[in-house]
């Protein structure tokens, strides 16, 4: 997903049917992601770009629209969902996630109709898990059931912070009282399946603000919460005010210090840490998340989104990182024209995709497992790419890396530090695997 | 000289022409002209100049330059000297035009001037060659002009041009007066028993004191001020009373046609079709194509391919005679078949050789190594192809751990180094690791046992590492220089107190005239080979010149200094430092490895120790949270770019244990600042 603005971003819970199919959780669709044949299956990503105002934080691919062409928009999404579904030849969605932008501003009758789309064309279980990035407004609270019955069955909620000061100077379109209210409201619809997003190391932010804050919001979340350090983008409204002294952020010794006491904190309240930003309880973790950590195909639909995937349908046999046209109105002519927004492709090789397999891989506290690395990289095994190498040794010896017979992951502290292990690990693996190498499949 | 352009350029207000001027300066930094470019348009330029043959220029043809036709008695060979900026070049310019050797235009600036660096940092370095020809009161002349470098690493270069004439051009501002150049330029002339003309330039600048500097000269040099001639060379001003002089004053070669062929190789070069092209001066006979000549220094014989002037460029002719200056291509290949020094004779009439020059005395020694290994055998033929143009760069083979295999070099000072480093990069595309620069240290062995491994009771350190303990030496000894430096008096406090903290032994001090004073130092060579004309210049906004010559060794505190990381010593920067400057040289490494290591996943301790004891440390603090929030399906494609660029940064860096250092850390580390 790509797009997406740093509104929401955490997904949750295991998906359970689809609101109106009635009944319980049965399985986890993701154990079908680990079938040998990754490229019949994909997740997919949608992307509505527009945002009813612009954050002081986010540099992100959105767009403030003028008009409401929400439903030339509709089309065309389902649209682009068609032909790329086509090109991918896959014969079952695995998981969708509606991200922008601030795709709770479209109508529910929207993610309906792209829903219906793909099940069309390909098998789409009624237990996928289908989800919904919303902003904590009274028009979002409000609409949340209508999404339930469109098919959504997970909420991300961009929570943020629940001060209402910082909400105010981070330029969110709503207070922490609203916020408290769209969790309840969401936690009624869909028990277990709301993700939370909160952001520390925001201006003016203590490590003892943030650790109430965040016992304040533990004792209002579902099963699962996403953290998120706040980063300073150039060409942000807040990059200039801290450029010339208005704002001041925490240092870094302060936001590491909050990271780990979140960690910490979340740990005691049962919530388990799979992947740098994301907790879950009762293994409520988000599956579309974890199929682009697992290195899965993914098929990008909506303005400026990304994918992965083989476009078997065109005689494609490699796996291709592809991205659609950036401006809304842009893509909407490309894809009335063609059927879809394809702005560019790039063939991954073998070690490209290695690389991309290891560095989302590594991000996971499970991180990369023996098995999942042979489907990539039959002829190489994890032990005889990284094993004999001084410096991946000395990261084994300083408790910063972990390989065992399980696979390759990060200790608890290395996790803090992985683009620190990552370097490292990529000039390993590149000298370890010819460039010339034959191409994966996949 | 044209009228029109002087009363144009005196028409344009002083400053605007002072811009001009600097603003040429500036364009010549940005292109990237070549050398070769530059050839083919004088190429192009010497037909023009045949056809327009006037009175200066009347032997231009190359078919008709006879010069049979120059006795001895019509022949000057001459150099300008001068400080930085004096307007050397300028005037080689004028006098190349004037004499119809170049077409007179607007964009001769620095002709002889051929090497990018020369022109970016506005100095010369590479001493040229250009015959004029020269018409006076009815006679033709030939003028041999050899332009000379104008920074103090460079005087072994002077006094190599300067062997090959008679006379000199000793250039001053007229401005800015006697500078520490001109003194260490003028005693290089005058032990060599040249003619000596003084020339005071830029006479047309609004602060031009022509009087006051004809006073200085008088003062410093014991020249009578009426021999003083005023010009100005960018107008062109009296610069016909110089060539005038030139031929009144100077004595011609003393050099007979009868003698036997007899040439000194005063310099060389090294073309890559043709083989080593060297700049000869024939004291003696003649020489045609087609002769066998031998080398004195090697005994090997040679077959002359082509002869003839340079004007400045290559211009062949059928012979070259005694008294002339020119250049000789033999079929010599390699880099030591042209010693400059060496003498050549013809293989039927040998001769005895004339005394050669003492080889350049190497004072900054550094290390010098591949940025990659791979790169090994094209960095050693580079440096070799650049030695054989610069034989005063000394070459020895020499390993590091943390850098490979490379070599030690050493140079006549910090800027002949750095020029040598440019030139590498510029003209042979070679990037460069360069360590610490380094002075040669001596040690009296105390140990029987040493002195006869070392087969003598001193000896010689060039790498740090090799630093005998104090043990085993009686006494450590530290080269030396005497310093000259000439400011307007305002500034003697300040650069007293700058001298004394390099430990510099005040040795006199002299009023040039009302104003300006000249100071002579004596100084420890390592307190000066870094930073210290940067910093003399800066605190006397740019007014205050300085020059050195050798003057032995003394006696000195000297003591080893490692600097750890993380406990390990690093080779690399080890130095040999004065006692005294111990703790503040090690603080300032420390500090500025400290900026310029990246922070890591785990603590680094730098330190800076004398044996086992620790002088000084700083500390970079390990990482404590290095990873990106957000990584979805979209950031994928960025992240990886990012993550790849660090990986390929990484590969450049060196290992010194479990530390990363980038490889410019070495170089940035070991430049000694002042705060």
């Amino acid at each position: 997903m790509m797009t997406r603005t740093f509104t929401a971003v955490s997904r949750v819970f295991p998906p359970r049917l689809r609101h109106f199919s009635g009944g319980e959780v049965t399985k986890d669709v993701s154990e079908c992601a680990a079938s040998p044949q990754i490229t019949e299956q994909a997740s997919l990503y949608v992307h509505w770009p527009y945002c009813l105002r612009r954050c002081s934080y986010c540099n992100f691919n959105k767009y403030i629209s003028k008009e409401n062409n929400d439903h030339i928009m509709t089309q065309c999404l389902q649209r682009e969902t068609e032909t790329l579904l086509r090109l991918s030849q896959v014969s079952c969605i695995t998981s969708v996630f509606f991200g922008g932008g601030t795709p709770s501003l479209a109508h529910p009758s929207t993610f309906a109709a792209i829903l219906e789309t793909v099940s069309r064309q390909v098998n789409l279980s009624h237990e996928a898990e289908v989800t919904l990035e919303v902003n904590p407004t009274p028009a979002g609270k409000s609409r949340l059931e209508d999404y339930c019955r469109a098919g959504v069955n997970r909420f991300s909620i961009g929570v943020q912070s629940l001060q209402d000061e910082d909400l105010k100077s981070l330029g969110r379109d709503h207070d922490s009282h609203e916020a408290l209210q769209t969790i309840e409201e969401a936690r009624r619809l869909c028990p277990g399946r709301v993700s939370v997003d909160v952001m520390f190391g925001r201006p003016k932010q203590t490590v003892e603000s943030w650790e109430t804050e965040l016992s304040e919001l533990l004792r209002v979340c579902d099963d699962h919460v996403s953290l998120y350090q706040l980063t300073l983008e150039r060409g942000t409204q807040l990059f200039k005010q801290v450029e010339c002294g208005a704002v001041t952020m925490p240092s870094e010794d302060v936001t590491a210090e909050m990271y780990q006491r979140a960690r910490k904190t979340l740990h005691q309240h049962g919530f388990q840490q799979y992947e740098v930003s994301n907790f879950a309880r009762h293994n409520s973790v988000s599956h579309h998340n974890i199929s682009y950590w697992k290195g899965n195909q993914y098929i990008g639909v909506g303005p400026g989104a990304h994918g992965r995937f083989v476009p078997l349908g065109e005689g494609g046999v490699v796996r291709e990182a592809r991205t659609q046209t950036l401006e809304p109105d842009v893509w909407i002519r490309e894809v009335r024209q063609r059927g879809h927004g394809t702005r560019r492709r790039l063939p991954l090789g073998h070690l490209e995709l290695l690389e991309e397999v290891l560095v989302m891989g590594m991000r996971m506290t499970e991180g990369i497992n023996h098995k999942h690395w042979e489907m990539f990289s039959p002829q190489n095994g994890l032990d005889e790419v990284f094993g004999e190498s001084i410096v991946v040794q000395e990261l084994l010896q300083s408790g910063q890396l972990i390989l065992d017979d399980r696979g390759l992951r990060c200790s608890w502290e290395g996790l803090a530090l992985l683009d620190s292990i990552l370097p490292a690990l990529l000039v390993e693996l590149e000298r370890q695997i010819s460039p010339k190498a034959s191409r994966g499949p996949l | 000289m044209s009228f029109s352009m002087v009363k144009r350029c005196c028409g344009t207000p002083l400053f605007r022409r002072v811009l001009q001027f600097k603003m040429c300066r500036r364009k010549s930094q940005d292109s990237n002209v070549t050398y070769t470019v530059f050839r083919h348009r004088w190429m192009k330029a010497l037909p023009v100049l045949c056809s327009s043959s006037r009175r200066l220029s009347t032997q231009s043809d190359k078919d008709a330059v006879d010069l049979s036709k120059f006795p001895v008695d019509r022949i000057r060979n001459f150099c300008i000297i001068a400080h930085i900026d004096h307007g050397k070049s300028t005037l080689a310019d004028r006098l190349l035009e004037m004499t119809g050797a170049i077409a007179k235009t607007e964009k001769n600036k620095q002709v002889l001037d051929k090497l990018q660096v020369e022109r970016e940092r506005g100095i010369t370095v590479k001493a040229q060659t250009a015959s004029l020809f020269y018409n006076h009161e009815g006679q033709q002349y030939l003028l041999n002009l050899i332009d000379t470098p104008g920074h103090v690493d460079f005087s072994y270069e002077v006094s190599r041009s300067i062997s090959a004439c008679q006379g000199v051009l000793l250039i001053v501002d007229a401005n800015q007066g006697i500078q520490a150049q001109t003194v260490a330029n003028f005693y290089l002339a005058f032990e060599a028993q040249l003619t000596i003309i003084p020339v005071i330039n830029k006479i047309d600048l609004k602060n031009a004191d022509p009087e006051r500097v004809e006073s200085q000269i008088e003062k410093v040099f014991d020249i009578p001020r009426e021999e003083c001639i005023r010009i100005s060379a960018k107008l062109g001003t009296n610069v016909e009373k110089v060539l005038q002089a030139v031929v009144n004053r100077i004595p011609p070669p003393i050099a007979s046609t009868e003698d036997p062929f007899k040439a000194l190789v005063f310099d060389s070069n090294f073309d890559h079709y043709r083989g080593v092209v060297a700049n000869i001066a024939v004291f003696g006979g003649r020489v045609k194509k087609g002769d066998k000549i031998v080398s004195a220094h090697l005994g090997k014989a040679y077959e002359v391919n082509e002869l003839g002037l340079l004007r400045p460029d290559e211009h062949p002719t059928q012979k070259l005679f005694a008294g002339q200056v020119g250049y000789i291509i033999a079929g010599m290949k390699d880099v030591k078949e042209a010693q400059i020094g060496d003498t050549l004779y013809l293989q039927e009439q040998p001769v005895e050789a004339l005394p050669g020059f003492k080889p350049a005395k190497a004072m900054v020694f550094a290390g010098m190594y591949p940025m990659d290994q791979s790169e090994y055998t094209g960095l050693r033929s580079a440096i070799e192809r650049l030695t054989l143009n610069d034989s005063s760069v000394t070459v020895q083979r020499d390993s590091s751990l943390a850098l490979g295999a490379g070599w030690r070099l050493g140079f006549l000072g910090l800027l002949h180094m750095e020029v040598f480093n440019q030139r590498l990069e510029q003209e042979y595309n070679a990037s460069v690791i360069v360590t610490a620069p380094t002075v040669p240290y001596k040690a009296v062995l105390s140990s029987a046992k040493l002195i006869k491994e070392h087969g003598s009771g001193e000896i010689t350190i060039v790498n740090p590492a090799q630093f005998p303990d104090r043990s085993v030496v009686s006494e450590y000894l530290e080269p030396m220089v005497l310093g000259t430096i000439l400011t307007p008096d305002v500034y003697t406090g300040k650069i007293m107190t700058l001298c004394l903290n390099r430990r510099a032994v005040q040795k006199n001090m002299v009023y040039i005239d009302d104003q300006r004073v000249m100071m002579k130092y004596l100084f420890p060579l390592n307190e000066i080979v870094v930073d210290f004309y940067d910093l003399l210049k800066s605190l006397s906004s740019g007014y205050a010149s300085f020059d050195y010559e050798n003057a032995g060794y003394q006696a000195a505190d000297l003591i080893k200094m490692d600097i750890l990381l993380n406990g390990r010593p690093v080779e690399e920067l080890t130095t040999v430092v004065h006692r005294e400057r111990a703790y503040s040289t090690g603080k300032a490494m420390c500090e500025r490895l400290k900026d310029s290591i990246p922070r890591q996943m785990f603590e680094i301790a730098i330190q800076a120790a004398i044996g086992s004891k620790v002088i000084a440390r700083e500390t970079i603090k390990a990482y404590r949270k290095n990873v990106l929030a957000k990584c979805y399906g979209g950031d994928i494609t960025r992240k990886m770019k990012l993550l790849k660029k660090q990986a390929e940064g990484k590969k450049k860096m060196r290992r010194i244990g479990n530390v990363e250092v980038p490889k410019d850390a070495f170089i940035s580390v070991l430049k000694r600042k002042e705060k």
